[in-house]
């Protein structure tokens, strides 16, 4: 063994992949050969999840409790009242915030009755005249981040008004307002928790691993076990899979708080809670800011997805209008959901990025400018509504609430077009889809379902020697010992085909466009802007164009999965150009290179190592995006999980699947964080 | 060792800070192996063990208006063993007295009241809270402890004006230059009026004029408020101009403890003898370290100089007197006599050969 590992990477990689072949070429697939395929030794865990979550649920720990209807004690399981009062808190307050902003008698029955509801015709909340809420996002926008920030706001308020989707984009906005907060509050006590004890950081750190690589999918079922369908199985969904990013972040600033300023407050007499309000947390306002920011980019990718199980609002439509093959109206959903995610995201943003200012010395006026700015919008926008009531006569008062398809639509117009492209470039694109189904997509498909299950460890695990030793072997073994033991191997290989396609052709696009923007600072600058941009959009918008242009097969989920994942590629690439230390290109000009020199000699090299973060990104996107793909459907991993959604008794496959996923993600993972940090180190760029 | 400070306290007072044996060792089996040493620490078996000595047997006392300044390259221990008497890491053997009582036997509320009503620190990188104003960062300290909005802000307004900040008391602190964060830092530290004032390295992070300014103001400050300072510099210059006694680490032991004059004159080691090899003597001598006795002498220049004066300060108006120059005390009574060879030979001689009274 010492002398294998004194020999150069090539050759111990050389040596794997030939062993690699050898047992591919040599090993006869037969159902009953360990070498070809493991048995399913775990094919039991789903139903015995399934079991214990139904045993928790309806038999443990059984409770008195009082019926008012039956006017009696009867027993009840502890955890499904505990469920149950969760859900009907998150109901309350997401209902709570879709009254203020769209009206309604709901939060008034909740605490009279519908009796009184009916009996008294005053007893109905007012909904927020859509004018109030647009006009206090331009001035939000311009407080936080000026005059562009405004402008974003009033075209996005105006083209979700104008196009009729008021009513569900508030109704997603009210869904964002509570599980964002929520979030928010939870990674902030987690992350807390976890700088106080290193104990739970080491217990939080590979959860938070596992959480945020499980397909956004497979928390569903679970979620819907536990609390059922509607808007807050939705909410509890979306905060467990925004929590995480907020957990990283919190713990991250409170790390780099300098020692310092812990020990200046120490000193200054602060107790265990000073320390933390007064001088820890105060102290790291950005990087928790960043957090909020991240969290409610997550709610809006969620948007769509949760809705599968049941929350309201425009992704529910968009689900159902992809569905019903509607591209026109899905588009126009779409687009309302990207606008509100930007718009979201420069709002946060902003709110991080914006510092601190003095107000002691200004007047009250001064002082409580905007909120005294919102107050008079408020009064405006009402009285404006009231008269709204005098001038629109037909019923539909445009100053107070424009109803559902009451706006115009372009939707027809989509279509049409659409149709158009069906007819004139059917030939075309159908030609491409075959070829590239015929010439690439089969034969690599059948290369991957072709290897021995033995031939894939030898190779992976061999890599994982090579980059980090015995340690990196085992754990990546370990993650693919699991697959492997599950009865979906084949499908796994199927989604590690089509994410490694589409990772191939990302990472080559992105680190072509990255290295020709980076030559130049405008450029730069252009495609940074248009992959903060890009980003923002949750993932499942990508699949609305490309259903347009080819239908429901395996090419449209790829370029979906090519378009989205360029992203992180394009990004780091970028980004690990251009922050090759100046010395260096000094160096390199002065040594007489060219362009082209310098790029291949001295930037690419040092900037490789942070490319390489960005393919790990790009895995990662990709893997996300094939599972989504199932929507259009594949027949991989994610099908299978779509499947357990609509299974009564889907925990337990839709959560093993998930680990199936996530553990492809966290062997590459693993793998590439590895040798990026020990490359860095060696070049000396940490 | 004597006592010898500026105010001339006697020895009678009890110190304000004292150590004694005062270890902290690095490495995961420390705290067991002290348990098990019973008190007597052998060095040897402590590195052998893998473990590390940040501080090593340091012992010395710091009395009332006292300024020890710790000196140290980087490594040598000087900021942990501030740490160690600041409480602000663990110390892992010996004792610890502030003003009588045991620093290491206090309980956290104790602490925390010591730290609110005695103790005050100044950072290298200033530390200052990045969200608060100067005004309320010098108010935080006063906060803290329960004081009201309207009286610790008026107590940080009259701080301002201590430090000379006037007029800049709403910046934040990114809109500071480095000098004017640490004479935040000062002020903020000063805001409790504390007894005992630590200072780490409090110059370190400034540019090299702005420095000399805030020696400067520093020794301002000592001269008004008369403060018991651990102070904590690499920089033997800047050790030399401010202390009364300087205390020279090397790798968590105290190399030498005396006054500068009697470190410049007789360094205890060769490493000592390193720093002070270079040292120009007229700029750290006063005249009392090298003054003779009256003894016979009775013809005295006009010429008197103060007991405190530094030698390069007079060495020019001695030389152009003709007769010995008499040395005086406080009470303006002769109590030494300069002579023209004694200036002379600080000056231009060997160093070796330098006569000294120093003790």
């Amino acid at each position: 063994m010492t002398q294998f590992s004194r020999h150069s990477k090539l050759i111990q990689f050389s040596f794997f992949v030939a062993v690699f072949l050898i047992l591919s070429f040599t090993i006869e697939p037969s159902e009953n050969n360990l070498l070809w395929r493991l048995p399913a030794y775990l094919a039991g865990v789903p139903a015995i999840v399934n079991d214990s979550v139904e045993y928790m649920m309806f038999d443990w720990m059984p409770i008195e409790k009082y019926n008012e209807e039956i006017e009696d004690f009867e027993e009840t399981p502890l955890l499904k009242e505990i469920t149950r009062s969760i859900s009907g808190a998150i109901l309350f307050c997401i209902q709570l915030i879709r009254e203020i902003l769209l009206g309604g008698v709901k939060t008034i029955v909740a605490f009279t009755s519908w009796d009184y509801v009916q009996d008294n015709s005053w007893a109905h909340w007012p909904a927020l005249p859509w004018t109030v809420v647009s006009a206090a996002a331009i001035v939000l926008g311009y407080a936080l981040n000026g005059i562009w920030l405004a402008m974003l706001a009033c075209f996005a308020t105006i083209y979700i008004a104008v196009f009729g989707q008021w009513e569900p984009a508030m109704e997603t906005l009210s869904f964002v307002m509570v599980a964002a907060p929520l979030s928010v509050l939870l990674g902030l006590i987690f992350g807390v928790l976890a700088y106080k004890s290193q104990t739970l950081e080491a217990i939080l750190a590979p959860l938070l691993n596992i959480a945020q690589t499980m397909p956004h999918f497979s928390y569903l079922v679970p979620v819907t076990v536990f609390f059922g369908l509607g808007d807050h199985a939705g909410a509890i969904a979306t905060v467990i899979f925004a929590t995480p990013p907020m957990i990283r972040l919190t713990l991250l600033g409170l790390k780099s708080v300098s020692p310092e300023v812990i020990e200046a407050g120490i000193m200054n007499g602060c107790n265990k809670y000073q320390l933390l309000f007064r001088v820890l947390i105060p102290s790291e306002r950005h990087q928790i800011l960043i957090g909020v920011n991240q969290v409610i980019m997550q709610c809006l990718a969620m948007a769509v997805i949760a809705s599968f199980i049941g929350a309201k609002g425009l992704g529910f439509n968009l689900l159902l209008a992809l569905n019903q093959l509607r591209i026109g109206q899905a588009l126009e959903l779409g687009i309302c959901i990207v606008l509100i995610a930007v718009v979201l995201d420069k709002l946060s943003l902003g709110w991080a990025n914006k510092q601190i200012d003095y107000f002691a010395d200004l007047t009250f006026a001064q002082r409580h400018k905007y909120p005294l700015i919102l107050v008079a919008i408020l009064v405006v926008g009402t009285v404006l509504a009231y008269l709204g009531t005098f001038i629109f006569k037909d019923g539909i008062n445009y100053f107070y609430l424009i109803p559902h398809n009451q706006g115009i639509t372009t939707e027809n117009f989509w279509q049409s077009g659409v149709d158009w492209m069906v007819n004139n470039w059917y030939q075309g694109l159908q030609g491409f889809n075959k070829g590239l189904i015929i010439n690439v997509l089969v034969p690599m498909k059948n290369a991957y379902l072709g290897m021995p299950v033995s031939a894939t460890f030898f190779l992976v695990m061999g890599l994982g020697y090579i980059v980090g030793g015995a340690r990196s072997a085992l754990i990546v073994g370990g993650f693919l010992l699991f697959i492997a033991m599950t009865e979906w191997w084949d499908r796994a290989l199927i989604t590690a085909y089509m994410t490694t396609f589409g990772v191939i052709v990302s990472v080559i696009i992105g680190m072509v466009v990255g290295s020709l923007c980076a030559q130049n600072s405008l450029a730069t600058k252009a495609i940074l802007l248009v992959c903060d941009t890009f980003q923002t959009f949750p993932s499942f918008i990508y699949l609305i164009p490309v259903i347009m242009l080819f239908g429901v097969t395996d090419t449209s989920v790829l370029i979906a999965v090519i378009v989205y994942a360029t992203i992180p590629s394009t990004r780091y690439t970028v980004e690990g150009l251009r922050n090759v230390p100046r010395t260096l290109q000094d160096a390199g000009t002065m040594s007489g290179v060219n362009r082209m020199q310098r790029l291949v000699t001295i930037e690419l090299p040092l900037a490789f190592p942070h490319i390489v973060l960005g393919i790990n990104q790009t895995v990662v996107f990709a893997l996300f995006m094939v599972i989504i793909g199932a929507m259009i459907g594949t027949d991989d991993l994610g099908q299978l999980i779509l499947k357990a959604l609509s299974d009564k008794n889907g925990t337990g496959n839709g959560l093993m699947l998930g680990l199936c996923v996530a553990f492809i993600g966290l062997a590459v993972d693993h793998l590439i964080l590895r040798w990026s940090a020990d490359r860095k180190k060696a070049l000396g760029l940490l | 060792m004597t006592n010898e400070t500026r105010n001339g306290t006697g020895a009678a007072d009890h110190p304000v800070i004292k150590c004694d044996s005062v270890y902290k060792i690095f490495g995961e089996n420390a705290e067991r192996m002290v348990r098990g040493s019973n008190g007597n620490i052998d060095v040897k078996a402590f590195q052998e063990a893998g473990c590390i000595f940040g501080v090593n047997d340091a012992s010395f006392e710091v009395h009332k208006g006292e300024m020890l300044v710790v000196m140290g390259l980087s490594g040598s221990g000087k900021s942990t063993l501030l740490r160690c008497i600041s409480r602000l890491t663990k110390t892992t053997a010996g004792r610890i007295y502030i003003d009588g009582e045991d620093l290491l036997a206090m309980k956290d509320k104790d602490l925390i009241e010591l730290r609110r009503n005695k103790m005050g620190m100044v950072f290298q990188s200033f530390a200052l809270l990045p969200h608060k104003t100067v005004l309320e960062n010098i108010a935080f300290p006063l906060q803290v402890k329960g004081i009201s909005t309207k009286d610790s802000i008026d107590r940080a307004a009259a701080m301002v004006e201590l430090v000379d900040l006037g007029g800049r008391e709403n910046y934040f602190p990114r809109q500071l230059s480095g000098g004017q964060q640490q004479r935040v830092g000062i002020a903020r530290s000063l805001a409790v009026e504390p007894d005992i004032w630590f200072l780490d390295e409090p110059f370190s992070a400034l540019d090299p004029l702005i420095r000399k300014e805030m020696q400067d103001e520093f020794l301002r400050l000592q001269e008004m408020l008369h403060k018991t300072i651990l102070f904590v510099t690499h920089d033997f210059d800047e050790a030399l101009r401010l202390a009364d006694r300087i205390a020279i680490m090397k790798d968590g032991i105290i190399e030498q403890i005396d006054t500068p004059a009697n470190i410049v004159l007789n360094p205890s080691t060769e490493y000592v003898a390193k720093f002070t090899n270079d040292v120009p003597r007229e700029k750290v001598l006063k005249c009392k370290n090298v003054m003779e006795q009256i003894g016979e002498v009775a013809d005295f220049s006009d010429l008197r100089v103060s007991h405190n004066a530094i030698i390069e300060t007079v060495a020019e108006a001695v030389l152009n007197e003709s007769k010995p120059v008499a040395v005086v005390n406080d009470n303006d009574e002769t109590i030494g006599v300069l002579k023209h060879k004694t200036i002379v030979h600080i000056l231009f001689g060997d160093i070796s050969a330098t006569p000294s009274n120093a003790n």
